[in-house]
This record gives C-alpha cells, structure tokens and sequence, in this order.
C-alpha cells in the first residue's frame, strides 16, 4: 500500500508540520502537529483533498500550552487525519474553520466556553455551554471554582 | 443573541416567542429562540446548556471505569451504546483484546439499545405531530427490551454493563429465548406502526417534504447517523470504520434520498429491521466462553490518546481520550451526535410554520443530556 | 309517529297537571309556562353536566382502550366512574391564577362566554318531539349562531391572557372556526333544502323512511369532519396543539376557569353529535318493532358519533395550519356547494 498523497504533501507545501509519533496516537489515524498560523490553509487544503468532513475539534489543556485537534475525514476514501495545533497558553488565538466547515461552529464555541481559547473570525464566539456570567474556563487545568451554597 | 427588531417581509413587526426551556416537545431543555412572523419562522436559534453537568470535567478526576458508569448519564436513552464507545477507547489505550463472547454480548446489547432508541423516535415524532397513541405504542415495546436490560444488569435505564475488558455478568438462562420471542414480536409490532402511523395520510402530510437537508449541508455540517444516511449518503461507521466485530455480521446500510422529516424517520424504522436481524445473528453465534480479558486491578494505561468512533443510535458517538499513565484521564472529550446534528436548526428552520419545528426538531432525534453533557 | 312510551308523555302529563293547578288558582297561564320552562332548563342542566361528566370518562377509557391502557381503574370502585367527579372537585380547589400583564376583566369572562353559548345551543334540540325547549321554527339555524359565538371567547381568552402561545392559539381557532363554519353550514343546508324547514322536529320527521345520512352520504362527511374541526379535536386541535403551542389559548388558565374551557369543549362534542344524529340519522326516530322512548334512541346515535369522534383523535396526527386551511377553502366548501347543486338539481328532476 502506498502512502496517500496529502500526508507528504501536508509536509511538503506546509513547512513546520510533523509528525506525530505513531506510539502516542493509539487510534492509527495519522496525525500532524501543525504551526497555528497555517491551519486554515491546511485545513483548506485537506478539503479540496477530499477530506470534507469534520468529524471532531476539541483543545486540550497541556499546562504549558493548549492544543486544538481537529480530527478530519474523507467519506470517499474513509481516510482520516489528525491535526494538532499547538497555542500559545497566554494568549490562545486561533483561526476559525466555521468558514470552511459550518460544523465547527459550536465545537468551537464549546472549546471557548470551556478552555478560554479564542476562535479569530468565529461569527458568534459566546458561551455554549455555561451560562454566559460563567467567570474562568473550567476545562483548564489550573481552573478552581469558587465555593457555593452547596458546599 | 437575536435581534429582537427583525422586520418581516412586509415590513411589519415580528414577534419573538421563546420556544423552551420548558415547553412539551423540546425533549428537553432546549430553548428556541423564535422570531415569528405569523407562523412563519423568520431566524431561530437554539440555546443549549440547561443541562450541563460539567461531564467532560468530571471524567478527569473519576477512574476509567467510574466513567463508564459515568457514560449512562450521555444520552440516557441509549446507556449502552455509550458504554459501548468509552469502554473502546480505554481498551486501546491499554491495548487489550476482549474475548469473543463479550464482543458478541456487547454488540447484543448495542444493538438491542438502537432498537428502543428507535422506538421511542417512533413514538415521539408521532407525539410531536400529535398522534398521542403512538407513543404508548412505542413505550409498550421499550419495556419488553428494558425487562431484558434488567435482567442482565439489574437497571432498566443506567446499566453501567461493560466492563474494561468484557461485560459485567453474563447471560441469564431464558434470555436467548425471550429475546428471540421479543424479535419476533417486534416484527409483528413493526406492521402496527406502519398501519398506525407510517402510512397515515396526515403523518405524510406532515413530514414528506418537511425541513429538507441536502448533502452539501450534511457533509458541511458534520451531521451523522440516521440524518446522514435519509439525506442519501451511505456511511456507517458500523461497516465503514468498522469496530468491534461488527464485519462478521451481515446487515444493510438503508438510506433514503430526500432527506425530509419523513425520510428521516422511514429510516428510522428500516434501520430497526437492521438492527433485528443483527441481534438475531448475534443469538445464533453466541458460544460459551469468558466474559471479560485479563485487565489489572488499576488500570493505568500508558500515556497517549486515542479517537474512537461509534455509531450510536443518534449518529457519530466517538470518544477523544488523553491518557497521562495516571488512574484518571488526562482529557476526555465526547462527540456528541446530538449536539452536532443539532447544529443545523439555524439553517433549515427559517421559513417553516411552527408546527413545522417541533417535526423537524423530533426527526432530527436528540437528548439533551448528550446535547448538554 | 305515534311513539306512545315517550318520556315526552310523562313531561306533558307533568306540564298539563301544572297547567291545570295554575287554572285552579285563577294565576294566568303565563306563570305555568315559565315555571314549566325552568324546569325544563333546570333538568337539561342536569343532563348537560351528567353527560359532560360521562364524556369525559368516556374520552379516558376509550383512549386509554386505543393505547392498549386500561384508563382510570379505581375512583368510585367500578371501572373508575368517579374520577371526573374527583377531577372536578380538584379544579375547583386549585388556585385561580390570573397573570400579572393580564387583560383581567376579558381573562374573567372568557370561560363564561365560552360556556354559555354552548349551553344555549341545546334549547332547539328535539331529544323527543314534544320534549324540547322550544320548537323554533329557526332552530338548527340557531345552533350554529350559537356555536359560533365560541370562537369570540377563544380569541377573549387567547388575547387576554397575554402570553405569545395563548395568542398564537386564539388566531389560528379564529381562522380555523370561521372557516370551518361554512361546510359545517353548508352540508346541513343540503339536508334543509329537502325538508324545506330549519325546524328540527320536521327535519327529524322528514327522514321516518329514510335517514339523511343515506340520502346525503356526502353532507354527513362534511358535516362530521367540519364538526370536529369546529370542536377542535384531533386532527383540528390546532388552537390547543400540546406539542407546539403547549396549550393554545388556555395556556394561563387554571382551576375553575380552565374546568369551564374543557366543559364547553365536551358540550360542543355532545351538541356536534346530537345534531349529527339529528338531522342526518333521525333524531329521536327508532325502528317500530321495538319500542324505546325516543330519547334513548337519540342518545344511542349520539353517542356512537362521540365514540368515532374520539376514535379519530386517538388515532390521527394533526394537519398543520396552512394545510387545514387548504383542506378547509379548497375541499370541503367546494364539495359543499357541489352536494348542494346535486341536491337542487335531483330535487328539481324529481319534483
């Protein structure tokens, strides 16, 4: 079986793109840490490949950084792909693939209401989730809520 | 939020009616935000989040298997086929392999738990267009699986049945017999729904033609599952990302090309056939064997992360996990269907009649315990 | 016909003993026949709300039967008889809300100008030939006037009560009502074309050899379908459409005053059916060989119209608003005026 054409293209045409290691993807979905400026273009990309579906975008809280992954897939070819973004924690800005992919809309207001990271030409970027007077990001890892009356 | 000031096309006031939290046929606490000119919907938008219960933070600081238990409280209509996707994604991370039986039982049970999933879409889409007996009819048929549930797990809604590594009991010994009773009662029952409400002139009225998805918008959308599939694209993940032992079973894909309310639930119910023939399969292979892989006391798997896709009832029901070789998950993020499929309210309701949101709202199937997490 | 086991006997030997008492007291006959007229209202009074109670009952275990139930099993003891009577005396002990934006004066009187009118309609009708309120030689005329007058409270308690579900629920019965009043109309019309009277008496005698529901199959469809839509049950239950208007104009309504919405929507029932069975199915006309009062044959025939009134709600989806509309303005009326051309045109040929 020969290698797909886009996984040494997304190296090739999108310079600062690797590889994640296949030990700590346990699923076997290739997956590619991607530099956060080019993830529109890659994203962009990977759709005119065929990769027309979003299947998942969630952010993770690394303590040091946040990482934005989005988990794409081609209902021809049944391929699927990884992408990793890594941000920066101060200042967690990312463009938004609401335009490319209308699905992306509330999982990326989701990972706003949750994780503080701010989607760039988002058309609605507002509390999903959580009640919009929510003070802090509750997914992040150094988030403590203040006690209630319940507690 | 919404603007309040919208104009219809004549120019003339509209009116803002706020459809939920608590209404009747929100399944739920969804909130619509309505803007109404007359009957006609001019902008809707859904307000989610009456529900959170902070899920995804919880599984942090609970053990991998005190999420499977955690995992009924998704979508509580369909406990088992949650269980289903997060005990398969600890078990990649910890790279075990289950015995042969326990697949089979838990593809018995997933399968059993699509059936009363689309029984109750059944019952309740015919309740939202206001054929009140349908859902009775449908409840009847939910209890007879929920007496199976209980007879393996002891609970009839939470049933916390999968294990790390197999399932939790096996099989009582007159279950192969009653499911297969149930099976065929089932078969029987199908034909009364379809003479009940399938084809009744005003059931069609109703939902042929009503809030149609095209492919462009599915594929744009994310959408999954059932509403994929009325729209005309054949993708399960069952058989196209196939998981479990789900390849040694023969069973269809239905589509349908419209992609209308009908046509979502015509599916619905072809896809219930499916689901009895797989349930049947199943029966006839079950042999005797282990229930459960050696798995350690505390499981710790390596640190790593893992995807897991399913095709629940409602659509995509996959699972993210971060491991960081501690007890507890390091990130646990779910691909709600419901709350993805859900998304797609604000592009086909403008322009529909009132009663047209609550059809297409019950076609579109959700739980807000999933929607909300 | 000469039907001498009525219960009719037993009132007009009642009304001619009262008659005579007042001549014996030299009172002008005019104190007789109010008072005998009281008594009639006071007795069919009784009869509405006893038949109310029943109906409801009914509706429950008919329902319940459809959906494979068993319905209330156990207030009163036998097949739960008395639980209308224990509802009720529930809704006169709940809370009567009135809510704070509220129009309160029309919020207050909806509930009595919905049930009033539909109280009204029973003066007319025949339940035998001589027991009826008054034979007005305009009486199924005076029927609908009446009935109609429903739609004005509906609309009263939907505007009133201000809240967006209740209004969009007093609009759509207004469209609804007015325009399903017009086949409803229109299908008896057929049947007044061949009696020539709106008197009901003579409507019911006109059919001793056969009933108009023969005759004019077509008339009675209409009738019954626009009767449903006029009582707003399933499928035209689109001013109260639980799954999308949550309640429809009776939303904010509660205790009491809700108990008079549900009343006068089963009185409505009952008076749809009593008509239907009336003018299309004799009235209080029964076989010769077997002699029942008349009353107890007109009840028969009303009720099994209720039975098929609630089989239908049991068993349909409702029509959506435009769609009734549709089905109301392009169907019904147009088959209206098409029955009543053919009925014209036969009466003409054979004069």
């Amino acid at each position: 079986m020969t290698e797909p054409r886009y996984l040494n293209d997304i190296k090739g045409k999108f310079p600062g793109t690797e590889a994640v290691l296949p030990e700590k993807i346990k699923d076997g979905i290739p997956a590619f840490d991607c530099p956060p400026s080019l993830i529109l273009d890659i994203v962009k990309y990977l759709k005119a490949e065929g990769f027309n579906y979003l299947m998942n975008l969630c952010a993770t809280d690394y303590k040091d950084t946040f990482e934005v992954i989005y988990h794409l897939s081609a209902l021809e070819s049944k391929a699927k792909i990884t992408l990793k973004v890594k941000i920066n924690r101060e200042k967690p800005e990312l463009a938004s693939i609401t335009p490319l992919h209308p699905g992306a809309n509330w999982q990326e207001r989701e990972a706003f209401d949750l994780l503080g990271v701010v989607f760039t030409g988002h058309p609605n970027l507002t509390r999903i989730l959580l009640s919009c007077d929510w003070e802090g990001y509750p997914l992040r890892k150094d988030y403590s809520r203040k006690p209630d009356q319940y507690d | 939020m919404i603007d309040n000031k919208l104009k219809d096309k004549d120019g003339f006031e509209t009116m803002y009616l706020n459809m939920g939290p608590q209404h009747p046929s929100t399944h739920g606490v969804l909130r619509l935000g309505l803007v109404l000119d007359g009957e006609v919907i001019v902008s809707a938008e859904p307000d989610i989040g009456y529900l959170h219960r902070g899920m995804e933070k919880l599984a942090e600081h609970r053990t991998y298997q005190a999420n499977i238990a955690m995992s009924d409280r998704f979508d509580y209509v369909t406990s088992m086929n949650n269980n289903f996707v997060v005990a398969l994604a600890i078990e990649k991370l910890l790279g075990v392999e289950i015995p042969k039986r326990a697949h089979y039982l838990r593809i018995l049970m997933a399968e059993l738990n699509r059936v009363v999933n689309h029984i109750l879409l059944f019952g309740f889409f015919a309740m939202d267009l206001g054929a009140t007996t349908a859902l009775i009819f449908g409840f009847r048929e939910r209890e007879e699986v929920l007496d199976l549930f209980e007879s393996v797990t002891g609970a009839r809604l939470t049933y916390n049945y999968f294990r790390v590594g197999g399932v939790a009991r096996d099989l009582p010994e007159d279950f192969i017999q009653k499911t297969g009773a149930f099976i065929k009662l089932m078969r029987k029952r199908i034909k009364d729904y379809d003479d009940l409400v399938t084809n009744n002139v005003i059931f069609r009225d109703r939902s042929v033609g009503i809030g149609k998805i095209s492919k462009e918008d599915i594929l744009a959308y994310s959408l999954s599952g059932p509403v994929m599939r009325a729209s005309g694209i054949k993708y399960d993940i069952r058989k196209d990302d196939t998981y479990s032992v789900y390849k040694e079973f023969d069973f269809n894909i239905p589509t349908r090309e419209d992609g209308d309310c009908f046509d979502r639930y015509l599916l619905r119910m072809l896809e219930l056939r499916e689901s009895l023939k797989i349930i049947e399969q199943v029966l006839v292979k079950l042999e005797p064997g282990e229930i459960m892989a050696k798995v350690p006391k505390v499981i710790k798997p390596p640190a790593g992360e893992a995807y897991i896709r399913t095709e629940s009832p409602k659509g995509e029901l996959s699972v993210y996990l971060v491991s960081d070789g501690t007890v507890n998950p390091y990130r646990f993020h779910l691909r709600a269907p419901s709350f993805i499929n859900l998304q797609i309210l604000q592009k086909i309701l403008p322009g529909v009649k009132v009663a047209d949101v609550i059809a297409i709202l019950g076609s579109i199937d959700i739980v807000l315990g999933e929607v909300d997490r | 016909m000469n039907v001498s086991y009525g219960l009719e006997n037993i009132w007009l030997w009642f009304t001619a003993l009262l008659e005579k008492l007042f001549g014996w007291f030299g009172l002008p006959y005019i104190f007789a026949y109010t008072i005998e007229k009281i008594i009639f209202a006071a007795a069919l009074l009784a009869f509405i709300s006893i038949s109310v109670l029943f109906l409801i009952w009914m509706e429950r275990k008919v329902s319940a039967h459809i959906q494979s139930r068993l319905g209330p099993m156990h207030v009163g003891g036998w097949h739960g008889w008395a639980q209308t009577i224990a509802d009720m005396v529930k809704l006169l002990f709940k809370e009567d809300i009135i809510p704070a934006k509220a129009d309160k004066w029309v919020h207050r009187i909806a509930p009595i100008v919905v049930f009033v009118p539909s109280l009204m309609a029973f003066l007319v009708i025949p339940f035998e030939k001589n027991l009826i309120g008054q034979d007005l030689n305009v009486g199924i005329l005076l029927i609908f006037a009446f009935s109609s007058l429903a739609v004005l409270a509906i609309i009263m308690g939907g505007w009133a009560s201000n809240n967006k579900y209740t209004l969009i629920g007093g609009i759509r019965s207004a469209a609804q009502m007015v325009s399903y009043e017009i086949p409803l109309v229109l299908s008896v019309l057929s049947v007044v074309m061949m009696v020539g009277s709106l008197k009901l008496n003579d409507i019911v005698e006109a059919q001793s050899r056969v009933w108009f529901v023969f005759s004019q199959p077509l008339a009675f469809m209409l009738y019954i379908i626009a009767g449903t839509a006029e009582v707003n049950r399933t499928p035209f239950d689109l001013p109260e459409a639980e799954s999308e208007i949550v309640s429809g104009y009776n939303t904010e309504y509660s205790g009491l005053k809700y108990g008079f919405f549900m009343l006068s929507e089963f009185t409505n029932m009952l008076i749809v059916s009593l008509v239907a069975a009336t003018v299309f199915m004799g009235g209080w006309l029964g076989p010769k060989w077997l002699p029942l009062p008349g009353i107890i044959w007109l009840l028969l025939k009303t009720y099994l119209i209720v039975f098929v009134l609630m089989w239908v709600r049991w068993t349909f989806p409702r029509l959506r608003v435009d769609r009734l509309m549709d089905f109301g303005w392009k169907i019904l009326i147009p088959l209206a005026f098409i029955n009543i051309f053919i009925t014209g045109l036969f009466m003409v040929i054979f004069k």
